[in-house]
């Protein structure tokens, strides 16, 4: 389904934020890649789609050579592959079923997505999802008027609206307190599963990996260190992804969060984690 | 999940406005539309001369070229006049905006009727353009920078006052009544508990007038009001391009650094 | 001032604008010797400046009463003055629009940015008047002339707000739309239009209301509108006519800026 070979980027400063990833993914399961701040999982993420241009390596979705397409040739593929972002990112001014019909932008017209003329089967669709995503009947209300999960949840569904082969998803929780970041984690996973979409989940969070995803990689200072099944990511493995001092007090933490800590607790204790904040 | 299911369950249509929203929408556009085009045919327009603009446009380019540097000396000497009018015009408008400024501001006004003289002065100052002022004051103090720098103080006078009004009315009012508690007299409180808490907006729209001025005041001239203008408009009518030019890119120089260090000052006061 | 006052007043200061006390009263100092020598050089005629006030009276007594009696003249320059500032503002939002987007550096390639920003740059620069002037030489006088000018500054006015706004955009809102997929139109139309127009319309209301302002001037060197009446009463001593005049701009511009007002207070 999708293959990354050799995967390299390096930023126009000199930082280098991968070096040399591979990974496969043969079949729809979550996978969730963690790491700490500055290991290169958002910029895998975005080499994957080219929202960040790849420097050498190679990327194969389904047959297609994402690395090796045109500008036509990328958005086509880009409407393939579904994105959900941490910051939602979703068009502020425009209403929930704006955004959420976005995600079929690649595949109307101009006038037509200027007009918001989209085909009944999409509108239907868009309408199905925002039901399923739990919010039917706020289709005409503002973006800017949703609270955080509720418009992490319409990026779910403009995402999903695109039908995507793949879906990409960077920190879908680290903006949002506790409770709601595992109904959003436990939502994007059960959709991923219905529909039988693969998915690669950025997260920060070891607890939220280790309880939804099916298999879990590890990216530290750009480079693979683990790849495996929940199960497997052992004190070591941790170790070898956070290095010696910073995971045991990640897993407390995480664990803390949990059980009472506000969500911004997270970021006063030892420097463990620090919220990721921008790409690479 | 087949398609009968979506048919049966979610609506097909779905639209951003209702009917009635997009009649008004597209009303408001063909309104507009209207207007500017009801504008431009009623203006007494001879078009033809808009035909051959591009030839005449580059026939004045052509003649522009080269400057004739040898006119730079001459230039230097208007456009240190240039910037002294603007400068000395921004002096002057500090010192008599702010009074009226107090008097246009609500809550340090004396009655309605001093408030009414304040906002009367900072419309009319505002709504008259400087060049305009610069007629008026040639006709009181004859040609020259004399009636350029009040042009310039009595066109920023408006400016000015306008934003320092709204400051003072957005004050902290505990603060002022903290001072008056103390049993301060009236310029007591001004002085202490108002000054200081506006004093970084009048710096900061001081400086940003300052560099709006340095543009106005290149065309004071035009009227006789001192600086470039005077120059420039005698060149342009005796078709001395090649001076023009060179008088352009002096005042082109001239404005872009001062709104350069105009910039650069209000960064560094905010 | 008193006691009272020497034992509070720090209290309420806010910080030096300059703390070093040496360049503090070193500025100061520079500001006077600035004010000195700018007074020393500027050639002003002295006796012909003492004798303002007697001419100034002159002049107020010529001026009052205002005289509204060719008022047709009158509403004939201003309604010019009007349709102008309408022309001008319309073509310059139009206009305004791709010179906007050409100007962001987000959104444009280099050299069509820099391109971009030259012809800001240029337009902005050299007052209205200044552009008055060239147009009435290539187009002749009249009102075509006072409308190209008004286009000109209203187009770089608006296309450098505009430019702003589109710089200081949310990206994020915009990588998303990238993300599905859509292509360079569908991005500006979704991700960027939304997120610029309410500000846009805003910018082009408050030129509008400028457009009003500086049409009553461009007429001063030809370029159509009631500054060309006005100017031609200035030059006969006409001035209880400039009088009216003036009053009925300030009353002009006064309504411009509460319309101007109202609508951006609904664009909300």
């Amino acid at each position: 389904m999708l293959e990354i070979s050799d995967l390299v980027k390096t930023y126009p400063n000199g930082l280098r934020a991968l070096h040399g990833v591979n990974l496969a993914v043969d079949s729809p399961v979550v996978v969730a890649v963690i790491g700490s701040s500055g290991a290169g999982k958002s910029t895998l993420i975005r080499c994957i789609n080219r929202l960040v241009p790849p420097t050498s390596g190679k990327v194969v979705l389904n047959g297609t050579d994402i690395t090796a397409l045109g500008r036509a040739g990328l958005r086509k593929a880009r409407r393939r592959m579904g994105m959900i972002f941490q910051e939602y990112n979703l068009v502020e001014r425009l209403t929930v079923m704006e955004n959420v019909l976005s995600g079929r932008l690649g595949y109307v017209g101009f006038w037509r997505a200027y007009r918001r003329q989209f085909s009944p089967e999409d509108v239907a669709a868009a309408f199905e999802l925002l039901d399923r995503v739990g919010l039917s009947g706020r289709e005409d209300a503002r973006a800017d008027a949703l609270s955080g999960g509720q418009r992490q949840r319409v990026g779910i569904a403009r995402a999903l609206m695109q039908r995507p082969e793949l879906l990409l998803v960077d920190e879908p929780t680290a903006s949002l307190d506790p409770k709601t970041a595992r109904q959003i984690m436990r939502l994007i996973v059960e959709l991923a599963h219905e529909r039988g979409t693969p998915a690669l989940v950025n997260i920060h969070d070891v607890a939220l990996a280790q309880g939804f995803a099916d298999r879990i990689v590890g990216l530290s200072d750009g480079r693979k260190v683990f790849d495996g099944t929940p199960a497997e990511l052992t004190p070591d493995a941790l170790t070898e992804i956070y290095g010696e001092e910073d995971w045991s007090s990640t897993i407390r933490r995480t664990e803390d969060d949990e059980e009472e800590a506000p969500p911004s607790a997270r970021h006063d204790g030892a420097q463990a984690i620090a919220p990721e904040t921008a790409a690479g | 999940m087949t398609v009968d299911q979506h048919k049966s369950r979610y609506p097909e249509v779905w639209r951003r406005f209702g009917p009635r929203e997009t009649l008004i929408r597209y009303a408001w556009y063909l309104g507009i539309v209207f207007i500017a085009a009801a504008s431009l045919s009623t203006l007494d327009i001879t078009w033809v001369y808009l035909l051959d603009a591009h030839v005449q446009a580059y026939d004045l380019l052509e003649r522009m070229v080269p400057p004739d540097w040898s006119y730079f000396d001459v230039v230097v000497g208007a456009m240190i006049e240039t910037v002294h009018i603007a400068t000395l015009g921004t002096v002057a408008t500090l010192l008599i905006a702010f009074p009226v400024a107090f008097l246009a501001a609500r809550n340090t006004t004396f009655n309605w009727f001093t408030w009414a003289v304040g906002r009367f002065i900072l419309v009319a100052s505002r709504s008259i353009n400087t060049v305009v002022w610069a007629l008026i004051f040639v006709a009181i103090f004859g040609p020259g920078p004399v009636a350029g720098i009040w042009a310039i103080a009595a066109r920023s006078i408006g400016f000015m006052g306008k934003l320092t009004a709204e400051a003072i009315e957005e004050i902290d009012e505990g603060t002022v009544e903290a001072i008056e508690a103390t049993g301060a007299s009236r310029l007591q409180v001004l002085w202490i508990g108002i000054l200081p808490q506006v004093l970084p907006v009048i710096y900061g729209t001081t400086v940003y007038r300052w560099d709006i001025n340095i543009r106005e005041s290149t065309v004071l001239g035009f009227v006789g009001a001192g600086g470039i203008g005077i120059l420039l408009y005698s060149s342009i009518n005796q078709f001395i391009w090649q001076q023009v030019s060179v008088m352009l890119i002096a005042i082109f120089g001239v404005v872009v650094v001062s709104e350069l260090v105009s910039a650069m000052v209000r960064k560094k006061i905010t | 001032m008193s006691e009272a006052s020497t034992g509070h007043p720090t209290v309420w200061r806010p910080p030096k604008l300059v703390e070093n006390p040496v360049l503090r009263y070193g500025l100061l100092a520079g500001a006077l010797a600035y004010l000195a020598w700018s007074l020393g050089t500027l050639e002003i005629d002295w006796a012909r400046v003492s004798v303002g006030l007697p001419r100034a009276q002159n002049m107020f007594e010529r001026m009052i009463p205002p005289d509204f009696s060719r008022w047709e003249l009158l509403v004939r320059g201003v309604t010019e003055s009007v349709l102008i500032a309408f022309a001008a503002s319309f073509a310059g939002m139009i206009l305004a629009v791709p010179l906007g987007l050409a100007a962001a550096v987000n959104l444009a390639p280099r050299p069509v940015y820099l391109f971009a920003r030259l012809l800001v740059i240029l337009s902005r620069t050299f007052h209205e008047i200044i552009w008055a002037i060239f147009f009435v030489k290539i187009v002749g006088f009249g009102a075509l002339a006072g409308v190209l000018t008004l286009v000109v500054a209203s187009t770089s006015f608006i296309s450098k707000m505009l430019a702003e706004d589109v710089e200081n955009m949310n990206a994020g809102q915009a990588e998303a739309v990238r993300a599905t997929g859509a292509s360079f139109p569908k991005l500006l139309i979704y991700g960027v239009v939304p997120q610029i127009l309410p500000r846009y319309l805003g910018v082009s209301i408050y030129r509008l209301d400028a457009n009003i302002r500086h049409s009553t001037v461009v007429g001063i060197v030809g370029a159509g509108g009631i500054g060309q009446v006005l100017a031609a009463s200035f030059s006969r001593y006409d001035y209880d006519f400039s009088l009216a005049i003036l009053l009925v701009i300030i009353g002009l511009v006064f309504l411009g800026e509460i319309f101007s007002n109202w609508i951006r207070k609904r664009l909300r």
